[in-house]
């Protein structure tokens, strides 16, 4: 390789692996030049600072990176930024909004003490949220009755909580508070 | 991770002629399985062409009386919908089996069918795995296979199929609509993924550059009694250890049609051919329903870790069957 190709860091063509992307994080506009390969979880930790999506199994087994995307919950970590050019995101940072006040999953997980190390709460607190935003539109889940009717929100019992945040693991073992905080939040 | 290019596609025809015009592109759905693939370097595509945006994702009825799913519409959405939840239960059942929540809302139609093996030695870069690297062997033959194939398995690859979906696709006679360059085809879900052989690195019959537009569940099967039950090492979150979609319609008192499929026991969904032709025209018993299943499994040849995949499978299947056929007659 010559001296020239190795002092221009733009030796390969920008466009080949670098794409701008417009995402909305909080409510906020942010464009940024990412390489292809950025996975969602590592835009927001490491670009825009917000460490509260965390990296527990980069693999999309453990749930702690859970994020709202455009609304739904989805595991951070398989997520390429490029792919999510326009999209709505809010994290464990932006679910209170810009008041004071705790989201009440949030304000449940304290008063129910839901955590032990803490580790997997953000993503505890994601997965519920969107957990609770698709049983109101009516999505049903594995332990759902037949009898259930299609298209009509689906009553949240302790079973079904369980099942609907399987996609979150927590190493300390927190899960009976864990349901217990989103018990108190069902509408 | 390597770099690779980005093309965001805005049409079938659009995604089509960036896959031929970038070598080593594969599409990109919801990327659950693709993007780990990649961190693992089993996949390192040269370009990415993001299929997500595609005018894919809607559930529409046609006017014979099949119903549409487009290729992106996802995991969730497909699960929750009305017409899949009253005339297809077994297809609705085997989506909330599979994966978490959080996956469900990203993976795709098409990409759940596209997904590749769980088995720990093509997923591990530094092992032999002829599905990943032709020639070099299969680990799992002689090694950890309790979660490999009974059926229809060669010494190339023993891997199994990992979709629940699938399953009852293959059941319920849906067939899988695909796009290429030499024109749209239809596939029958059954037919869609193949037997290990020789080529275990072919999972499926696509051909290069296709793409799955979409999958037709048909009128024949809509309403009919269906079920999906799958065997799994915990209770959620687990790939299954064996399963089951069974469609059954009787009448006259008698079986006028049985879909049967397994998952987790071969390298594509198992359809039951032997215990189908059995059952059709007999009445629904419990004799009968043993007899036919104990037909199809009779094939079964296990590895040395995991012959308890064939009763596994009897029971669930017996189960499902028991449940379908009214209890009277039974």
């Amino acid at each position: 390789m010559d001296s020239q190709h190795e002092s221009a860091p733009a030796s390969r063509p920008p466009e080949s692996s670098r794409s701008e992307t417009t995402l909305r994080v909080n409510g906020k506009p942010h464009t940024l030049t990412v390489d292809h390969r950025r996975v969602l979880l590592d835009l927001l930790r490491e670009d825009l600072g917000l460490a509260g999506a965390k990296k527990g199994c980069d693999h999309g087994q453990c749930g702690a990176c859970t994020v709202l995307v455009d609304g739904r919950r989805v595991n951070s970590c398989l997520l390429f930024a490029v792919a999510l050019d326009g999209c709505e995101v809010t994290t464990v940072e932006g679910l209170a909004g810009d008041g004071e006040e705790l989201h009440p999953v949030q304000r449940a997980f304290l008063d129910r003490d839901a955590f032990q190390c803490g580790y997997c709460t953000p993503g505890q607190i994601c997965s519920a949220v969107g957990a609770l935003a698709e049983a109101a539109a009516g999505h049903p889940s594995h332990v759902t009755g037949p009898a259930v009717p299609s298209g009509e929100p689906v009553a949240l019992d302790r079973e079904e909580i369980r099942e609907r945040l399987s996609g979150n693991l927590c190493r300390c073992g927190a899960y009976p508070r864990i349901a217990d905080a989103v018990e108190d939040v069902i509408p | 991770m390597k770099s690779f290019a980005y093309v965001r596609a805005g049409s079938v025809e659009e995604a089509t002629d960036a896959f031929a015009a970038h070598p080593g592109a594969r599409y990109l759905g919801g990327g659950t399985n693709l993007v780990d693939l990649m961190k693992l370097g089993v996949e390192t595509p040269a370009a990415l062409v993001d299929v997500t945006r595609l005018p894919l994702d809607t559930v529409e009825e046609l006017p014979d009386g099949s119903l549409r799913a487009g290729a992106t519409v996802r995991n969730s959405d497909l699960a929750a919908h009305p017409a899949v939840r009253d005339r297809y239960p077994a297809l609705s059942q085997a989506l909330l089996a599979g994966a978490s929540g959080q996956l469900r809302n990203a993976a795709t139609t098409g990409g759940n069918l596209l997904q590749r093996t769980r088995c720990p030695y093509f997923q591990d870069v530094s092992k032999p795995c002829n599905k990943r690297e032709p020639g070099t062997g299969c680990g799992a033959l002689q090694g950890v296979h309790r979660d490999h194939a009974v059926l229809g398995h060669s010494d190339q690859c023993v891997a199994t199929h990992p979709s629940d979906m699938a399953v009852a696709l293959a059941a319920l006679d849906a067939r899988v609509e695909l796009h290429g360059p030499e024109g749209t085809r239809s596939v029958p879900a059954a037919d869609f993924h193949r037997l290990p052989g020789m080529h275990p690195e072919r999972d499926t019959e696509i051909h290069p550059g296709e793409l799955i537009t979409g999958v037709v569940l048909p009128a024949a099967t809509a309403g009919l009694p269906s079920a999906y039950r799958k065997a799994r090492d915990r209770a959620s979150y687990a790939f299954a250890l064996a399963s089951v979609a069974v469609v059954l319609h009787l009448a006259d008192g008698v079986v006028a049609r049985a879909g049967i499929a397994f998952g987790a026991v071969a390298h594509r969904p198992w359809r039951a051919r032997r215990a189908e032709d059995a059952l059709v025209g007999a009445a629904p018993t419990t004799a009968a329903f043993e007899h036919a299943i104990d037909l199809e499994l009779a094939a079964a040849e296990p590895l040395r870790d995991n012959a308890y995949k064939v009763p596994l499978a009897r029971r669930l299947a017996l189960d499902v069957l028991g449940r379908l056929a009214p209890p009277a007659t039974t």
